[in-house]
């Protein structure tokens, strides 16, 4: 064990899997000597030279479609985007290409890349290096998405992801990428792909969130705790395949679920986290499943707008309360 | 080149025009389903491009795509299975004409977005060069997908990286019902896009390759531009585009009203027809005779008989098969 920021076991990552396996290699945006925008391929173009750590043009299209292409020919391609906002422009390369390309050929190929991107707000970025897309991804057939809370899931998650034989999408959130924890120093260290973690037991009442929310949820818990409710917080780490099993289980024991997302409500992972608990858990809720997300608007610049719009430790503990 | 080569390339020709003949027939009859795009009249391209490359070099294609996956080495039976919609397909029903693909010939799928293909070609040249497999990578597309931004991004980046790809345009004129020509020659009468380059060739000096017009009808002038184009790709010496000049007989898609286009523009390419063209051509230079032409006729029949009978027998898929592969194992 060490400890590391986000970014740092992201970088470390990513290491061992090149070292582990020559087809890995990385494609992006300021990837190489530059070490990543926000890090995570900080060393990496030193130790494996520019043909394993290629800087791209500003073509998220190209590239990454390109990356597609790679994998579907024998080689591991990690493409890192900028920010994720800009995965619309790539997206035809994602949604059209990368998640149908094995089933549409009859199961006679296969696509194993990792896309990954820094997502999020409280940054006042406004609306084009704020927002979070992880909805869209998880709605197709064909792809996972996977969204770490903590600089030890960064590392066991996107192992298992570049160890992947499909399409991953892998959703990093900026705020998190400078938070430390201890990671293990194990190259073999891998987290499941579809399993969630419990990252506080609690009886009264069940938090799903996801990302940078989780940190939100274990803070607004301690501070529940002192009012005598007692939270329950799941961190999916993975969108899809999500671990609904997990949440249920909870969601039985408590008999009350609250999901809580950074990003909009409507057709959301916590509406699709609603319906499951509906359908598969509903004899056992004693209140209203509650869903707290962004209000529905683009993330605005103004930081005292950015904050009204988003989710807040103060919110969490108001909904939850309400809840009783 | 050979005799025998050019035979070939007759033969290849003329499987490619019988193949979407059938189709174009199986489909009026509804015994093919969905949409198909037809290669009909564009021949030459397929078969020039391919001849130039090795089995196991990989090929992109277009939602016009049969003529390559045909001219690429893949079997008429399996082809015909997949149109049919049949388990015994290439990809056991599940893609259909604008999804056709055969990985271990090296065809990475015909594509149904158009220009979505360049990029993924640009990927295996990539791949190619990381592994030093020696590899090249065939790129066809028409002339409306050099409009999209995957064109642009894509040739700009194997240009930089000196990528073996050979990307080849097949300019039919058309992309969708409108035509696209140089600024001011333009006749359609509100059916046109003005291009303000001449050629779409000259578009390769932006990215820094060679940029090369041939004639698309002429299967022979096809090979040569290829077969260099490959070979400097094989050198490491970086990709190139080749502008193949042609035209296809039948409209975008089939049952489409053919109300766009003049008929006697359609009638004056007809005479250009890459397959009689070239069987004038090697008879007139003494290389192959009346007698083989008819020959090779009957083999082409007996061919697409047996493929299509072969497609006709085969099962529909088990409904197990549609949740089959949408995750890798």
């Amino acid at each position: 064990m060490s400890k590391k920021s986000m970014s740092a076991a992201i970088a470390m990552a990513q290491r061992e899997e090149m070292i582990r396996d020559k087809t890995v290699y990385i494609l992006g945006l300021d990837v190489g000597a530059y070490g990543g925008a926000f890090g995570c391929t900080r060393g990496l173009w030193k130790e494996f030279g520019k043909e394993r750590v290629m800087d791209m043009p500003i073509a998220e299209a190209g590239y990454v479609g390109a990356a597609v292409g790679s994998a579907a020919t024998g080689m591991r391609p990690i493409a890192e985007l900028q920010f994720s906002d800009w995965i619309t422009i790539a997206s035809d390369m994602l949604v059209n290409q990368a998640a149908n390309m094995r089933y549409t050929f009859g199961g006679s190929l296969s696509v194993p890349m990792v896309l990954r991107a820094p997502v999020g707000g409280y940054l006042s970025a406004a609306s084009q290096h704020s927002h979070m897309f992880e909805s869209w991804f998880a709605f197709v057939p064909g792809l996972k998405v996977v969204m770490p809370a903590t600089p030890a899931d960064a590392k066991g998650l996107l192992k298992s992801a570049i160890r992947d034989n499909g399409p991953v999408i892998f959703f990093e959130h900026k705020k998190l990428y400078d938070i430390t924890g201890e990671v293990p120093d194990d190259p073999e260290y891998l987290v499941p792909l579809g399993k969630a973690r419990i990252a506080r037991t609690g009886k009264d009442v069940t938090i799903a969130t996801y990302s940078y929310m989780v940190n939100f949820a274990l803070e607004a818990a301690e501070k529940l705790a002192a009012d005598g409710i007692d939270v329950e917080v799941i961190d999916l780490r993975t969108i899809k395949p999500m671990d609904t099993d997990t949440i249920i289980e909870s969601v039985k024991k408590t008999n009350r679920l609250c999901c809580l997302q950074e990003t909009w409500l409507t057709c959301s992972v916590a509406s699709q986290i609603s319906a499951v608990v509906a359908e598969q858990a509903f004899d056992y809720l004693d209140a209203p499943i509650k869903r707290i997300g962004a209000l529905d608007a683009p993330n605005p610049f103004s930081a005292k707008l950015e904050t009204y719009i988003l989710p807040s430790v103060e919110k969490i503990i108001q909904e939850i309360k309400s809840m009783f | 080149m050979t005799d025998e080569t050019k035979k070939k390339f007759y033969k290849d020709m003329l499987r490619l025009r019988r193949f979407e003949e059938n189709v174009q027939d199986l489909f009026a009859k509804m015994k093919i389903l969905g949409s198909v795009h037809l290669y009909i009249g564009e021949e030459a391209i397929a078969v020039g491009a391919c001849a130039a490359i090795n089995k196991d070099d990989y090929l992109a294609s277009t939602h016009r795509g049969h003529g390559h996956m045909l001219a690429k080495g893949a079997d008429a039976g399996r082809m015909f299975a997949e149109l049919f919609g049949k388990e015994t397909g290439y990809n056991k029903a599940k893609g259909g004409s604008m999804h056709l693909a055969a990985p271990d010939i090296g065809i990475m799928g015909a594509n149904g977005i158009v220009g979505g293909g360049i990029p993924l070609a640009t990927g295996a040249g990539l791949s190619a060069q990381k592994l030093k497999n020696g590899k090249v990578v065939l790129c066809f597309f028409g002339d409306g997908a050099t409009s999209q931004g995957t064109f642009h991004e894509s040739l700009n980046i194997a240009a930089s990286y000196n990528l073996p790809v050979v990307y080849i345009c097949e300019n039919n004129l058309y992309a969708g019902g409108v035509k696209q020509c140089f600024d001011g020659e333009c006749k359609n009468e509100g059916m046109d896009y003005p291009r303000k380059i001449k050629d779409i060739a000259d578009r390769a000096s932006g990215y820094g390759m060679p940029g090369v017009i041939v004639d698309g009808n002429d299967v022979e002038v096809v090979y040569k531009a290829v077969n260099t184009a490959v070979k400097r790709a094989r050198k490491g010496d970086g990709p190139s585009l080749i502008e193949c000049k042609t035209y296809r007989w039948r409209t975008h898609y089939e049952v489409e009203p053919d109300t766009y286009r003049p008929q006697e523009e359609v009638a004056r390419w007809k005479e250009k027809c890459p397959i009689t063209c070239y069987a004038d051509k090697l008879l007139g230079q003494g290389i192959i005779t009346q007698q083989e032409l008819l020959d090779i006729a009957e083999q082409v029949e007996d061919e697409m008989n047996a493929a299509i009978e072969f497609a006709e027998k085969s099962p529909e898929p088990e409904l197990s098969e549609a949740l089959q592969d949408v995750y890798a194992d």
